[in-house]
């Protein structure tokens, strides 16, 4: 009974923090669903590709190419580029996962997301936190974006995706998160120069590398005018 | 059923986008790293939301155009002082949603 409880207590504390991660997903994935099935992919198919892959916009980049007749190499090369970002993330989160057995270690990774570890990582900085919780965060949120791409996919034109402002709960949490990142001056600072930098690498690169130069960047600069400071 | 090709391929994405998510996780966890590293990770986070979070706010379409006056740039700007003020995840995603579908509805 004990046991039942400190499960129950645990999936309570995990759901609470990755709602708006889940809600956010449900437009998106339905969008997602509607699209492939456009381009000719059954519900099925559609669910595999969430399942194993995991990973949003790199997901609508591989059913347009798919429908655009590319090779397995460009649509996997593709694929990887667009989802190198997660090494930035998962490096950052492991500076809290120390104590954690590398089995888990390996199922958590597979759930790490801009959206989960944008949650979980400030869920550990401000303690409290634990694998455990961030592993109910990431499959939450799993589950989530697999069965709102199957729905999307089954009867995308008949739902409404977009009602109730939905399109905007994954702006509005990254906005949040973002909040709780800047502690200081050089948090701020960093933001800035990331932000800045990103939008600038976007209108001059295609793609989404421009995520991961301008984190890079800007990071370094911000370690950089801290060592000067000091 | 699903066609053997899409499955390869498919498996074949899931590899490559599960090594970047595993490896740094599996190889650094518990680790002891220099201290300019952890500096620079602990900044990764307002990096990489603030690189994610802009474009999407000033720039749209494919190649991208910078339209900084987008409805979604003109409903972060309350959803942030709320944020800054409440400090509550929870009240800032419904505020930012409920604020969008009434500016979706006046606007179209």
């Amino acid at each position: 009974m004990k046991d039942k409880n400190f499960i129950g207590g645990l999936l309570l504390e995990g759901l609470s923090a990755s709602w708006p991660v889940c809600l956010g997903y449900i437009p998106i994935g339905i969008a997602f669903g509607v699209l492939a099935q456009k381009a000719g992919f059954t519900p099925l198919e559609t669910g595999f590709m969430s399942l194993l892959v995991f990973a949003g916009s790199s997901q609508f980049i591989a059913v347009s190419m798919f429908s655009a007749g590319a090779g397995a190499a460009s649509i996997i090369a593709t694929t990887f580029v667009v989802n190198l970002r997660h090494l930035l993330m998962s490096s950052s989160l492991s500076l809290f996962l120390g104590r954690s057995g590398r089995k888990k270690l390996f199922v958590f990774s597979y759930g790490i997301t801009d959206e989960s570890f944008a949650v979980n990582f400030s869920k550990f900085k401000g303690g409290d936190w634990d694998i455990n919780r961030a592993l109910i965060v990431n499959f939450s949120a799993n589950i989530m974006w697999i069965l709102s791409t199957v729905a999307g996919g089954y009867g995308g034109q008949f739902i409404r995706p977009h009602s109730f402002g939905m399109d905007y709960a994954l702006i509005a949490m990254f906005i949040c998160l973002l909040v709780f990142q800047l502690k200081g001056p050089i948090y701020i600072f960093t933001a800035l120069v990331a932000g800045i930098s990103a939008v600038l690498l976007s209108l001059c690169i295609p793609g989404n590398s421009y995520i991961i130069i301008a984190s890079i960047f800007a990071a370094g600069i911000g370690v950089f005018i801290k060592k000067k400071a000091r | 059923m699903i066609e053997r090709d899409y499955c390869y391929i498919v498996l074949g994405m899931g590899v490559v986008t599960f090594l970047p998510r595993l490896l740094p996780v599996y190889f650094l966890s518990g680790r002891t790293l220099p201290g300019w590293f952890i500096e620079w990770l602990d900044l990764i986070p307002a990096a990489v939301l603030s690189a994610l979070l802009l474009p999407e706010l000033v720039t749209t379409g494919m190649p991208r155009l910078f339209i900084p006056y987008k409805l979604d740039m003109i409903v972060a700007v309350p959803t942030l002082l709320f944020a800054i003020k409440t400090k509550s995840l929870g009240g800032t995603v419904v505020t930012g949603m409920g604020l969008y579908w009434l500016l979706d509805i006046i606007f179209i």
